[in-house]
C-alpha cells in the first residue's frame, strides 16, 4: 500500500494575491490543505519602538502607514486616544470633519479590497472602476491636505485647519456618484455565477469561532455578529448619525463580500448627513497646552509666539496615565493603548492591528479548502500588511 | 451590570485576587496576583453574567529598574454589555505566564509578540516562536534598554569588503 505523504507549499512572500509581503507554508494532501503556517514580519519597521522617540504630535504621520489603504481612520485611532489621555473634547465642527475623513478612508479601502480581491479571482474589469472612484476620494485628500493617499490630516486637538468650499463641493459630488458606480460593481459581481461560485461556502467560520479567534469588523459581521464599534461605544459625535450595521449570514467569502458592498452604502450615508449638517465654530480645542495659536496672532502677541515655539520644539503636554480606545477601522477593531509618563512623548504605544488577529484566524478558516481558495479567503478577510508587521 | 458590579463580582469569587483597582477616562483596570490569574480568566470569559467573550489584545510595557520589571495588559470586551475591562498582572525577568489561548484563540498572536519584543514567555502556548523579528535574533526590542539604532546605522562603509571604515 502506498504511504499517504503531504506536500509542502510555500506560498509568498512575494506572491501578488497576499497583499503585501505574507508568507504562508501550506501543508497539502493532494490539493486540499492540512495545516498553514503563516508567517509574517516582512515589512516590520518599529513603529511602536519609534514612537517612544517622538512627540505625540509627530507619531501622526507614522499612524499613516499602519493600514495605508486607509490612512484617515488611523490617524483618527491615534488622536483620539491622546485627546483621552490628555482629558480633552474636540469640536464639533471638527469631529463632524474627522467622520467625513474616516468614510471616506473606509470607501477608500473598501474600494481596493474590491478591486484586489476580484483581480486575484480573475475578475480583472472590477479593479479599472473602484480604482477610477478611488481616485475621487484622492482629489479630496489633495484639496485638504496636498497628500493623496496618506493626509496626515487629523491633529491631537483637532485638525489641521478648516475646510475649503471646494472640499465641500467635491464631497457633494462623490456622494452623488457613488451609489451609481455601486450599482456597477453588484452588476459585475453579485449575481455572477463565477463569482458565487468561488465565494459560497468557502471559508465558513461559525459567529462563536470568529468571536474567540478575536475577529472584527466587516469579517465578524458576515458570521452575523452585529458587532461595530461605532455602535457599541461611540465616538467622535457617531451617535449623531442614521446609519445601519450591515450582518451576514453563513459567514463565508460571500457573505463578507455582502457585508462590505452594504458598507459602502452606510458610510455614503453618514458623509451625506455630516456635510448636510456640518456644524460652525472652531477646529481645534482651545487649549494653550494642546494647540497651536494662529498665525495672525503669533504675529502681534509675544506670548503666543512663545507657545508656539514651545509646542512645536516640545510637543504637547500629556500627563501621566495609561488608556486604550478604538475605533472601527476599515478592517475591524482598530485600538491604541497608550503609557504617558508626563513628558512629550509617549512611554509605551501598542497598536491593537484588526488585521494582525484576523491573519492569526487563517489556519482556521483554511484548513480542509482546496488551494484555489487560499486567494479568496484572504481576499475576504482584507489584510494589509502595513498594520499586521507595523 | 455596572461596573463596580463586575469589580464586586470578581472579588466574591476569588478573594485576595484582586490587588489594585482604579478608573482612569471611564476605564476599569484591575490589577490581579498572578496565583488566581488563570482561574480568574476562565471565570471572566465562562461567567454567565460577565461573559467577557472577545479578548482585544495583549499588551506588555517594561518598566526598568522598577519592579516588578513588566506589565502585562489584557484587553476584554464583553459584546452582550459592550462592555470593557482591563487586567493587569505585574510580571517579574524571567517569570512565565499562564498562556490563556485555551480560552481565547484570540490570545495565540499577542502571546508571541510579548515573547518576541519584550521577552516575557507563557507556558502552555502551544507554538511559542518570534513572530515579528527573525528567528535568530537577539535580543527583545521593546525593552527599554534596547538601542534605538543600531551601532552601524548611518556609518560608512567600504562598498567592497562591505565593512565599515
Amino acid at each position: 500500500m502506498a504511504e499517504a505523504k503531504t506536500m509542502t507549499l510555500n506560498m509568498g512572500p512575494h506572491h501578488p494575491a497576499t497583499h503585501g509581503v505574507l508568507r504562508l507554508v501550506l501543508e497539502l494532501d493532494g490539493e486540499t490543505i492540512v495545516k498553514v503556517t503563516p508567517h509574517i514580519g516582512q515589512l516590520h519597521r518599529g513603529i511602536e519602538k519609534i514612537a517612544e522617540s517622538m512627540n505625540y504630535q509627530q507619531i501622526i504621520p507614522l499612524t499613516d502607514r499602519l493600514d495605508y489603504t486607509a490612512a484617515s481612520l488611523n490617524n483618527l485611532g491615534y488622536c483620539m486616544t491622546v485627546e483621552k489621555l490628555l482629558g480633552i473634547d474636540v469640536p464639533r465642527r471638527a469631529q463632524y470633519v474627522r467622520v467625513i475623513m474616516g468614510e471616506l478612508a473606509r470607501i477608500m479601502g473598501h474600494h481596493l479590497w474590491l478591486g484586489s480581491h476580484a483581480l486575484d479571482m480573475g475578475a480583472m474589469t472590477v479593479v479599472f472602476y473602484t480604482f477610477r472612484d478611488r481616485e475621487m476620494i484622492m482629489n479630496v485628500n489633495e484639496e485638504l491636505s496636498g497628500y493623496r493617499l496618506t493626509p496626515s490630516f487629523l491633529r491631537v486637538g483637532g485638525i489641521a485647519r478648516d475646510i475649503t468650499p471646494d472640499f465641500v463641493k467635491y464631497v457633494r459630488e462623490f456622494v452623488k456618484w457613488l451609489p451609481k458606480a455601486l450599482d456597477g460593481y453588484h452588476t459585475l459581481l453579485t449575481d455572477n455565477i463565477i463569482w458565487r461560485k468561488r465565494t459560497m461556502g468557502v471559508g465558513t467560520v461559525s459567529a462563536r469561532d470568529a468571536v474567540n479567534y478575536g475577529m472584527t469588523g466587516p469579517s465578524l459581521r458576515g458570521s452575523g455578529v452585529a458587532y461595530d464599534v461605532r455602535k457599541a461605544l461611540p465616538y467622535s459625535s457617531y451617535d449623531d448619525f442614521d446609519f445601519q450595521v450591515p450582518v451576514g449570514e453563513n459567514g463565508d467569502v460571500y457573505d463578507r463580500y455582502l457585508v462590505r458592498m452594504e458598507e459602502f452604502k452606510q458610510s455614503i450615508r453618514i458623509i451625506d448627513q455630516a456635510i448636510e449638517n456640518l456644524p460652525d465654530g472652531p477646529v481645534k480645542v482651545d487649549n494653550p497646552l494642546v494647540s497651536n495659536p494662529e498665525t495672525d496672532e503669533v504675529m502681534q502677541d509675544i506670548s503666543a509666539l512663545i507657545r508656539r515655539f514651545k509646542i512645536q520644539c516640545e510637543g504637547p503636554a500629556v500627563p501621566e496615565g495609561e488608556v486604550y480606545h478604538s475605533i472601527e477601522g476599515s478592517k475591524g477593531e482598530l485600538g491604541f493603548y497608550l503609557v504617558g509618563d508626563g513628558t512629550s512623548k509617549p512611554y509605551r504605544m501598542k497598536i491593537r492591528s484588526p488585521c494582525f488577529i484576523l491573519t492569526s484566524a487563517l489556519p482556521k478558516l483554511l484548513v480542509g479548502h482546496m488551494i484555489a481558495d487560499v486567494i479568496s479567503i484572504i481576499g475576504s478577510i482584507d489584510i494589509v500588511l502595513g498594520e499586521i508587521d507595523r | 451590570m455596572e461596573n463596580a458590579e463586575v469589580l464586586d463580582r470578581i472579588k466574591k469569587n476569588f478573594p485576595g485576587a484582586v490587588v489594585e483597582e482604579s478608573r482612569f477616562r471611564g476605564e476599569s483596570w484591575i490589577t490581579v496576583t498572578k496565583n488566581h490569574f488563570l482561574e480568574l480568566m476562565k471565570f471572566l470569559h465562562d461567567d454567565d453574567l460577565l461573559r467577557f467573550d472577545l479578548l482585544l489584545d495583549i499588551a506588555g510595557t517594561d518598566y526598568t529598574p522598577g519592579s516588578p520589571r513588566f506589565e502585562l495588559v489584557y484587553i476584554l470586551f464583553s459584546m452582550e454589555d459592550s462592555r470593557r475591562i482591563i487586567i493587569k498582572l505585574k510580571v517579574n525577568e524571567g517569570e512565565d505566564i499562564p498562556s490563556v489561548t485555551h480560552i481565547w484563540k484570540a490570545a495565540d498572536w499577542p502571546e508571541r509578540e510579548v515573547f518576541d519584543l519584550l521577552g516575557i514567555s507563557f507556558s502552555g502556548h502551544p507554538d511559542l516562536r518570534r513572530i515579528l523579528t527573525w528567528d535568530n535574533f537577539e535580543g527583545h526590542p521593546l525593552r527599554k534598554d534596547y538601542p534605538l539604532l543600531g551601532k552601524d546605522f548611518d556609518e560608512k562603509f567600504d562598498p567592497d569588503t562591505i565593512e565599515i571604515v
